[in-house]
């Protein structure tokens, strides 16, 4: 196991030596957690903990709730019991972004991509002269360089998602969530999504949650990689993975990488094999 | 080549129909007094419609379609989407407005007769009736099938629900709305052309079909068959034309 991997009990909380980054107390603490569909329980006093300005995936076999656990937290669906809170606050106290995975269904295709990214600015009764200044800000941010006077429908796959992404950003958001933003782009825009998704959580170090079926991305992208069991769900690990920022082509071919990956993929495994 | 002339297809089938109606007017396979030339028959239509009596029923017929159609979308629009945005009140209904929508509306003209008597009122109510089933249909079923994920994104961002149906809701049951506005147009001049032939009328293009028909007037007839056609063609150009402009994503 590469050091930076560090085993944390079911129950999230983590035990012995803090590292430096978990010195801060945690952004989002999920206590007690409990979902069912009808008879199924997804969650039974499930347990987090999210760290500030990290990037977390979440990944485990299919069914286990990967979706529906930030669902729950972002507010989309409401858990059975259990609490979540934001730095001690509610969700309606804070400001967030979410990114589904089907960008085609979550834009506005009559609205123009500016006013779609304008959109939440709107619903915050913001004027327009500033919504506009606050989109360039994060155009000149991003380096985004896509006419926005377009329309969704007339551009490609990953201009779509990189306006949904734009969309929950502009808020400037204190936290993120991504459900598999780029399963549904073909593997040349993913790879272009992953570094630029990569730039932004440097540039601003927003808190971010990513759902991915991807172990590679899952990996890739993390400070930490949170393992889910088959249901209820548990915590099967929570594992640390701090190559440095920014990563490369190089980090994937990295031992410490591709332990681990392997580390993770015996998790995944274990835990198909349990279901 | 042969490509060049794609544009002039569809004018392939207008000539191929003239020139059968002139080889069957000229060896008199159908009787003179039935099938008239193509050139009395145009003859007749300009006739008719310039500053004839044809024009002005042309534009009785415009006007009833119009009124009964926009009385039905002021009546079933905010209906539909009432009862598109609560689907358990829609399925309640579901039955009702089903079995209204598929009563021939013909058999509906006694019933707003005593109700209204042999005026336009009947006509344009008839109509609007018919055509407003047809629109409400649409409508909620636009709204029902709002897509979920955009609902969702809008309530992700804070938006109260009244700003989901106004921002959402209604933006995405468009396209479905003109579908039902282009279905209950043609309806609704298909029973007001029925209404014009039967019911007391003066005026209106099936009461100048019916009356050329009772007089033998063939060229009058013809003329006035083809008026309703070019009407109903144009009133569902006309709803296209709105509809790509002010619905540009549908389909995409």
């Amino acid at each position: 196991m590469p050091d930076g991997a560090l085993l944390m009990p079911t129950g999230g909380v983590p035990i012995g030596a803090p590292l430096a980054a978990s010195t801060a107390a945690p952004h989002v603490t999920v206590r007690g957690l409990t979902k069912r569909f009808g008879k199924t329980s997804i969650y039974e006093r499930f347990d987090l903990d999210i760290p500030r300005g990290k990037l977390v995936s979440v990944f485990g076999p299919n069914g286990c709730g990967k979706s529906t656990l930030i669902n729950i937290i972002a507010g989309l669906i409401p858990p059975d019991a259990g609490e979540i809170l934001f730095d001690g606050k509610p969700l309606r106290a804070i400001k967030f972004g979410y990114v589904f995975q089907n960008y085609r269904e979550a834009l506005f295709p009559w609205l123009r991509s500016v006013n779609n990214i304008e959109y939440p600015l709107k619903l915050m009764k913001i004027p327009k002269v500033e919504r506009r200044a606050r989109v360039e800000k994060l155009v000149a941010h991003l380096g985004v360089k896509i006419d926005l006077n377009r329309y969704p429908y007339e551009m490609s796959g990953g201009q779509q998602q990189l306006i949904s992404i734009m969309r929950a950003l502009v808020v400037e958001p204190e936290i993120l969530f991504l459900d598999e933003p780029f399963s549904a782009l073909d593997y040349e825009m993913t790879l272009f999504m992953r570094e630029q998704l990569q730039r932004l959580f440097i540039e601003t170090g927003t808190t971010t949650v990513l759902v991915s079926h991807d172990l590679e991305e899952a990996v890739y992208l993390a400070d930490r990689i949170l393992l889910l069991s088959r249901g209820p769900a548990q915590i099967a690990d929570y594992a640390r993975f701090e190559a440095p920022r920014p990563r490369t082509d190089a980090t994937l071919s990295d031992s410490a990488f591709v332990a681990m990956k392997a580390h993770c993929l015996e998790v995944f495994q274990r835990e198909v094999r349990k279901g | 080549m042969k490509r060049a002339l794609d544009p002039f297809l569809p004018v392939l089938g207008v000539i191929g129909l003239i020139a059968l109606w002139y080889l069957a007017v000229w060896n008199q396979i159908v009787d003179p007094v039935l099938l008239p030339s193509p050139t009395d028959t145009f003859h007749a239509m300009y006739k008719g419609m310039a500053g004839g009596r044809l024009g002005h029923d042309f534009v009785m017929t415009v006007e009833r379609t119009v009124v009964s159609t926009l009385i039905a979308a002021a009546i079933a629009i905010p209906l539909g989407i009432f009862l598109g945005a609560s689907e358990r009140l829609y399925r309640s209904l579901e039955f009702v407005i089903d079995f209204f929508r598929s009563t021939p509306a013909s058999a509906m003209f006694p019933l707003f007769l005593v109700l209204f008597g042999v005026g336009n009122e009947t006509k344009i109510s008839v109509a609007a009736f018919g055509a407003a089933l047809v629109i409400l249909f649409n409508v909620a079923y636009g709204v029902m099938n709002a897509r979920k994920t955009r609902l969702l994104a809008a309530k992700v961002m804070g938006a109260s629900r009244l700003r989901v149906l106004t921002d959402v809701m209604l933006l995405e049951s468009l396209p479905q709305t003109f579908v039902g506005l282009r279905n209950g147009v043609s309806l609704a001049l298909v029973i007001v052309v029925v209404a014009e032939m039967f019911i007391g009328s003066t005026d209106g293009l099936g009461q100048r079909v019916f009356e050329a028909q009772q007089l033998f007037n063939m060229p009058d007839m013809y003329a006035a068959i083809f008026a309703a056609g070019a009407l109903g063609y144009g009133l569902n150009l006309l709803f296209q034309l709105i509809e790509r402009t002010f619905v540009h994503w549908s389909g995409k």
